[in-house]
């Protein structure tokens, strides 16, 4: 028998279906994934089962847990099998766990709902757990407070509070999203000898394909609250059915075809000499000497005209910080940094003449905009930037051909951001880079907030401005694939410097340096449609 | 913990010394001449020379600075012009009525507050957080002496269970002090009442949205034990700030209600002394207010750094 049985599961908020006939099983031992792109109803399948669903939801089916329907269920009776029962581990480790609260009583509080034990007792028990997520007790005392840990520290806390009881089931809601690329593996890792350590069933939801691929023994596909596909890792990989799951793996995958250069011989245009940024740590006392960080540590490099170039690197590489020295949004300590032949940054502001040279688009294309003012209003912001104020019809003009440029209507300048949606959003965010034709467009993580099919739809955009405007950017991520699909020519960024540089195949088929080669090692990688496995356990090595 | 004592500490005598020159040199700059003031429009003006010199007000400005600070340090506030008693009497007298009062009222405005801003928050939307929130629009709005009107209406003049006003002084018996405070601190505590609920509701509010206490919630605890064990504690930060706010307000801002019950309070010692230009009365009851101010946000960072471990490790 299974583990957990869902049948028929529906949920409606507020009248609003939310989860339609979804039905799935987990096996003791076994891990299932539930993947699709946001809206899909995944996270919300993992809160029908902890019965956590927001107020207001009316769930019909069964959820079955070791032969007992959760859905009949008292609440009283549910805080009992919370966390004893089933464990559930989040997406966001920074603010999962209590910040006023040690590690040693957050993971402790589990075992002493659940069992009438001395407190000194439960922290014994606490401390092993630790010990087995990797904490150990000189580096990781009990005593110390979410703060002083490390996004990749503090999932392993959350993961520990959720299986301190050996809980048969465990549900995993994005637990790496949030994390970066060597600390997903090894928090990978972790989870799978826990599963076969413990023999729980893992129920795991992420959107990312490739780690799907490495980890689930099944993969169930969701798409608005309903389950689409479901079937052995190995053989829905092999054989997929669905044209969802197929469009899903193909865009996941996506590679934008970008055109060839017009100008074979291209000059430089932005130039990045021997540049170091250093940030004052605050000082431990009055009379202490002034500490500096150096988040940016004597990188140089060029970019020529036309130039279509990647910077990777995990949090904290300093690759923002670069980014706002190259927008001269904040001077520099040494070196120096030209567009064009013109500093970026001069006389303690930004070079307005090399200013409106230089567009940007960020990440959040939902933080990124004032709500209060039209789309025209957005995009054409840039405008101010120039000498000549352009005339009204000009500016109409102007805004219509940006918009229509990323595939928008020029009718779309009358309405507000929170009309669209935020594959829309980030195209309006391009139309507002390109309204001045600038010679460096910035793109910083300008699709890490996307579904994957939509962030296939803007790469193909970008492939196609390419030839259209003769873009020449930056195009920062810590996506190793999305930066392998759009650029070529790579920059590879650790503690400050720039550790490999080169073309982009070269590096990402060759790389030399021993943190490339680490960074590409553990990046999850998406097995060949169709393509003949071994199994799914050797795909992401 | 000790360092961040210590350099509170260091910004609680800074802040005390500029306050000190502030206050000083803001209320020496005001016209009027407290001698001449004293003597009225007919004095000789060698009788007011004389009074000068007696009131130690022909020295300079930097020394009688000096004078003034020297003397406060070891607890000698001068003497009033108007009344000529030492001013650490009549501030003493004073104080005695007007921190009781303030503490009492902030006591009252707590345990009022918490309660109803914590069941507020935990049965948000339905009929008794919205009753509650009404409430507490009231009492935001309704001034403070009108409170105090109608409760010397209702228990002094209805019930008779309290006198309308006056204060007999600590040595008639501790409980005949509580007893002829209480309307008072009721009126000074209701309205404060209501904003530290609301705010205790709102922070509350959003510490229920956080991640954590979702985690609290799939470790087994109901929800209101993830609220008491969890959310409590993280929402005290902004409570603890307004708390320290209304504290001087209180200290400071109890006038009104001191004129309502004719209590004799430092709010109408300053008021009076600022009529007759007795400055340096009003000197040194501003600078006692600025200090209990300063101490009550000391105690306020301390209290913070207890809560919130973040702010231990920062310094």
């Amino acid at each position: 028998m299974s583990l957990l049985a869902i049948k028929n599961l529906s949920v409606e908020i507020h009248g609003n279906p939310i989860l339609r006939d979804v039905s799935l099983d987990v096996a003791p031992g076994e891990i299932v994934a539930v993947t699709g792109e946001s809206g899909s109803g995944k996270s919300m399948t993992a809160l029908a089962i902890m019965q956590l669903l927001p107020q207001g939801s009316e769930m019909s089916g069964a959820v079955m847990l070791d032969g007992k329907d959760l859905g009949q269920t008292s609440e009283a009776e549910m805080c009992a099998i919370r966390g004893n029962d089933v464990g559930m581990i989040f997406q966001e480790p920074m603010t999962a766990l209590n910040p006023v609260q040690t590690i040693g009583d957050q993971v402790a509080e589990t075992i002493l709902i659940h069992e009438d034990l001395p407190r000194a007792q439960a922290l014994s028990r606490a401390r092993d757990m630790l010990d087995r997520v990797g904490l150990d007790a000189e580096n990781f005392p009990l005593s110390r407070y979410p703060h002083e840990l490390s996004g990749g520290q503090r999932q392993r806390v959350v993961i520990a509070m959720a299986i301190v009881l050996r809980p048969k089931l465990l549900i995993a809601d994005e637990p790496t999203t949030a994390l970066d690329v060597t600390t997903q593996a090894t928090i990978l890792d972790l989870l799978k000898e826990l599963v076969s350590e413990f023999g729980m069933g893992l129920l795991m939801i992420t959107h990312d394909l490739a780690v799907v691929a490495g980890m689930a023994d099944r993969i169930v596909v969701m798409r608005t609250g309903e389950v689409v596909e479901t079937g052995p890792t190995q053989s829905l990989f092999q054989n997929m059915q669905h044209p969802y799951t197929r469009m899903l793996m193909e865009a996941s995958d996506h590679k934008a075809t970008l055109p060839p250069h017009a100008n074979k011989d291209p000059e430089p245009l932005l130039q990045v000499v021997n540049v170091s940024r250093d940030y004052r740590l605050p000082r431990t006392s009055v009379i202490a000497r002034q500490k500096m960080f150096r988040a940016v540590d004597d990188v140089s490099f060029t970019l020529k005209k036309g130039a279509r170039a990647g910077l990777v690197g995990e949090s904290g590489c300093g690759k923002s910080t670069l980014t706002r020295a190259i927008l001269g949004l904040e001077d520099i300590q040494e070196g120096q940094i030209l567009l064009d032949g013109e500093p970026v940054f001069s006389g303690n502001k930004a070079n307005l003449l090399v200013r409106r040279k230089m567009q940007v688009v960020f990440q959040d294309p939902f933080g990124s905009f004032n709500p209060r003012h039209r789309v025209d209003r957005l995009v054409s912001e840039p405008l101010h930037l120039l000498s000549e104020r352009p005339s009204q019809s000009e500016r109409t003009s102007a805004i219509a051909e940006a918009l229509i440029a990323v595939g928008l209507q020029p009718e779309d300048a009358q309405k507000y951001i929170h009309e669209f949606s935020g594959g829309q959003r980030q195209r309006v965010a391009i139309a507002r880079a390109l309204i001045i034709k600038p010679d460096l467009i910035v793109f910083d993580e300008a699709v890490s907030a996307l579904d994957v099919s939509i962030r296939a739809q803007i790469l193909d955009l970008l492939a196609e401005l390419c030839e259209q405007y003769s873009l020449t950017y930056l195009f920062i991520s810590h996506d190793l694939s999305v930066v392998r699909s759009i650029t070529e020519q790579v920059f590879v960024m650790q503690s400050g410097k720039i550790v490999e540089q080169g073309e982009t195949e070269t590096v990402f088929t060759n790389p030399s340096h021993p943190y490339t080669q680490q960074l590409i090692a553990a990046a999850p990688k998406l097995p060949e449609i169709g393509a003949q496995q071994k199994g799914p356990k050797n795909v992401a090595s | 913990m000790l360092r961040y004592t210590l350099k509170r500490a260091l910004s609680l005598i800074i802040s005390l010394a500029v306050a000190s020159l502030v206050i000083f040199f803001v209320i020496e700059v005001a016209p009027g001449d407290p001698a001449s003031y004293m003597l009225g429009i007919n004095a000789q003006p060698d009788t007011i020379a004389a009074l000068r010199t007696e009131l130690g007000l022909d020295v300079s400005k930097t020394q009688r600075y000096l004078n003034w600070v020297g003397g406060m340090l070891h607890g000698d506030f001068g003497t009033s012009y108007t009344y000529r008693t030492p001013i650490s009497e009549m501030v003493a007298d004073r104080m005695w009525v007007s921190l009781p009062l303030a503490a009492f009222a902030l006591v009252l405005s707590t345990v009022i507050a918490f309660p109803a801003g914590i069941y507020a928050a935990s049965r948000r939307g339905k009929a008794g957080d919205v009753v509650l929130m009404g409430a507490t629009q009231l009492g935001v709005a309704i001034p403070n002496f009108w409170f105090a009107m109608m409760m010397v209406l209702i228990f002094a003049i209805n019930l008779r269970w309290f006198s309308a006003g006056g204060f007999p002084g600590w040595d008639e018996g501790f409980w005949l002090g509580i007893k002829s405070l209480t309307l008072p601190a009721i009126s000074l505590a209701l309205p404060q009442a209501a904003i530290l609920a609301r705010v205790m509701r709102s922070s509350l509010l959003d510490m229920l949205g956080e991640d954590f206490m979702r985690s609290a919630r799939a470790k087994g605890l109901s929800r209101r034990q993830a609220l008491w064990r969890h959310a409590l504690r993280n929402a005290l930060i902004p409570v603890l700030t307004i708390i320290g706010l209304q504290f001087s307000f209180l200290l400071a801002g109890g006038i009104i209600i001191e004129q309502v019950f004719f209590l004799p309070g430092l709010g109408r010692l300053v008021f009076q002394s600022i009529s007759q230009r007795d400055l340096i009365v009003v000197e040194s009851v501003v600078m006692l207010l600025v200090f209990s101010v300063i101490v009550v946000n000391f105690a306020v960072d301390l209290a913070y750094a207890a809560v919130d471990p973040r702010l231990r490790s920062r310094s």
